[in-house]
């Protein structure tokens, strides 16, 4: 026994089953141990690695279905090709990538982690993002950030109509056309500090470097209800 | 919630097997609605001056062979019915208004499912995954198809309740979602001439399709027409002789996933339908935009 490669361990969803691969999964919360991982035939399954507490890092060789790597904690998933609605969603901590594009709501109501699209997200990326940061190497669709908390979404193209919609203390930051901003949400000064978060933002996703970026934030006129306001909500 | 599907050929070996790669499609989407299931394929187009019906008989003793040889003395007639389950694909010598008449005036419990020159459809209340195999859909080969899941949110779940609807020609319409305003435009394209037999919001946009069809829109212009006019949620996947169209509302609320290779295009409410094809894996994977209309269309020549 003179091996010390850590191996990969593969599994051919399409023979295992998606329970029997997430119960597995799951283990590595007490027992950590192997700690690469590489899923074949994926098929579309939804919740593929969903509410993992480990840290190891995953392959997935294929499209995958609604909420892959959901509820994420510590680990590194790669996604090998496209995913259906809410991958990543409420994500804690660990690394989500995705080759491909994403379906909607992308990366929604994250509190942690890093979220990285190569391609496009659709409507809704980032919807009510608590901390969770997304790089999207494409342009996101309509509605994202929409009551956005916390966090980076970051757009390397274009934004879809309703940007930011009721926003908080999320920071945007888009480097292509923006359909329309939504109630609320105004474009703000680049300073120093958000070209830094930017790039370390970029450089983590692998992505650029890349320049032209505009900021978006709240204007911080809709936190608490004000009747003047009424017909803004 | 619904589960909606369809395929559409651009090679002769996804044509050959389209009913086989639709029904695989379809059970995929059996969890999406487990109340009723029904599909549209697009084949054999019959001959000028001849029509296509597919007609529908609630009862299970229905003899086919004889209506045949009343049609084949009141209108002419083709060949024998084509029997699938509670169906019948019988070809007449007539144009389809004729036709249609014909059956409304002598034979008032039957239903047309679909009228035209290619287009099949066959639907029915029940386990989605059965009815893949009671219909035979592995047997039929095309040049595109839709499919439709029903979970009955808004009318009853019959039979004529379920998807897809066809009030006009070679025309058809599968929906994920429930519209509003569909007791109102009901009555305004009643008075247009266009025919409904359900309570159902579906048939109605299937109708105002059907009504600006035939005021001479294309089907682009038309489904352009639902933004405004329709109110309420939608995926929509809607057949026409030629090719087929994919159009969400402006919210965009309800699923839907396109996928093409050179072999075929394919879109479905969820990608693990899309799956079930060949080539999936290498597929150009994308999320339909809101409010756009995407389409695909085949020439004429390459029909036959």
């Amino acid at each position: 026994m003179s091996a010390t490669v850590a191996a990969v361990e593969e599994i051919d969803l399409a023979g295992v089953g998606l329970r029997e691969l997430n119960s597995r999964l799951h283990e590595l919360a007490t027992t950590g141990e192997p700690r690469h991982w590489r899923v074949r035939n994926p098929g579309g399954e939804h919740a593929i690695a969903a509410g993992l507490d480990a840290d190891i890092e995953i392959d997935i060789d294929g499209h995958v279905g609604y909420y892959c790597a959901g509820m994420n904690k510590r680990a590194t998933v790669r996604i090998h090709g496209m995913c259906g609605v809410g991958v990543a969603e409420n994500m804690m901590s660990g690394t989500v990538i995705v080759d491909g594009n994403a379906s909607a709501a992308a990366g929604a109501t994250g509190r942690g982690g890093l979220l990285v699209v190569r391609g496009d997200a659709a409507g809704r990326c980032g919807i009510s993002m608590k901390g969770i940061d997304i790089v999207v190497g494409g342009s996101v669709g309509h509605m994202s950030a929409f009551m956005a908390q916390r966090g980076r979404l970051v757009v390397c193209g274009d934004a879809g109509d309703g940007l930011g919609d009721s926003l908080y203390e999320a920071r945007l930051y888009v480097r292509g056309e923006v359909a329309g901003l939504g109630a609320d949400c105004v474009e703000k000064e680049m300073r120093p500090e958000h070209e830094a978060e930017l790039g370390e933002l970029l450089a983590r996703a692998g992505i650029g470097p890349l320049d032209g970026f505009r900021r978006f934030g709240s204007a911080r006129a809709l936190y608490n209800f004000h009747r003047d306001n009424a017909a803004a909500y | 919630m619904c589960g909606i599907v369809g395929l559409f050929s651009k090679s002769p070996d996804t044509g050959a097997k389209l009913g086989h790669h639709l029904g695989a499609m379809l059970t995929q989407m059996a969890e999406r609605g487990p109340d009723s299931a029904g599909v549209a394929i697009y084949r054999d187009a019959v001959a000028p001056g001849q029509t296509k019906l597919c007609l529908h008989s609630d009862d299970p003793h229905q003899h086919w062979g004889a209506l045949c040889d009343e049609l084949r003395d009141a209108l002419g007639c083709e060949g024998e019915p084509e029997v699938r389950v509670s169906h019948a694909l019988i070809v007449v010598d007539s144009d389809a208004e004729t036709a249609e008449r014909w059956l409304r005036d002598t034979h008032p419990e039957l239903r047309a499912m679909s009228a035209g020159e290619s287009i099949e459809i066959y639907k029915e209340k029940g386990d989605p995954a059965e009815f893949v195999v009671r219909f035979g859909l592995d047997e039929l080969a095309g040049s595109h198809a839709l499919g439709h899941t029903r979970m009955a949110t808004e009318s009853r779940v019959t039979t004529e309740h379920s998807h897809p609807f066809s009030p006009g020609l070679d025309l058809c319409l599968v929906h994920n979602g429930s519209l509003s305003n569909h007791n109102e435009l009901r009555r305004e394209l009643r008075r247009e001439g266009i025919r409904f037999g359900t309570d159902n919001d579906t048939e109605v946009a299937a109708g105002y399709l059907t009504w600006r069809l035939a005021a001479g829109a294309t089907i682009e212009e038309a489904l352009d027409g639902c933004l405004s006019a329709l109110d309420g949620f939608y995926t929509f996947a809607v057949g026409t002789r030629d090719g087929f169209a994919v159009l969400r509302d402006p919210f965009a609320c309800k699923p839907a996933v396109l996928a093409e290779t050179d072999e075929w295009v394919a879109m479905a409410s969820e990608f693990r339908a899309i799956a079930a094809l060949p080539g999936a894996a290498d597929a150009t994977v994308w999320e339909p935009a809101p409010a756009e209309i995407y389409s695909w269309r085949r020439e004429r020549a390459l029909v036959a």
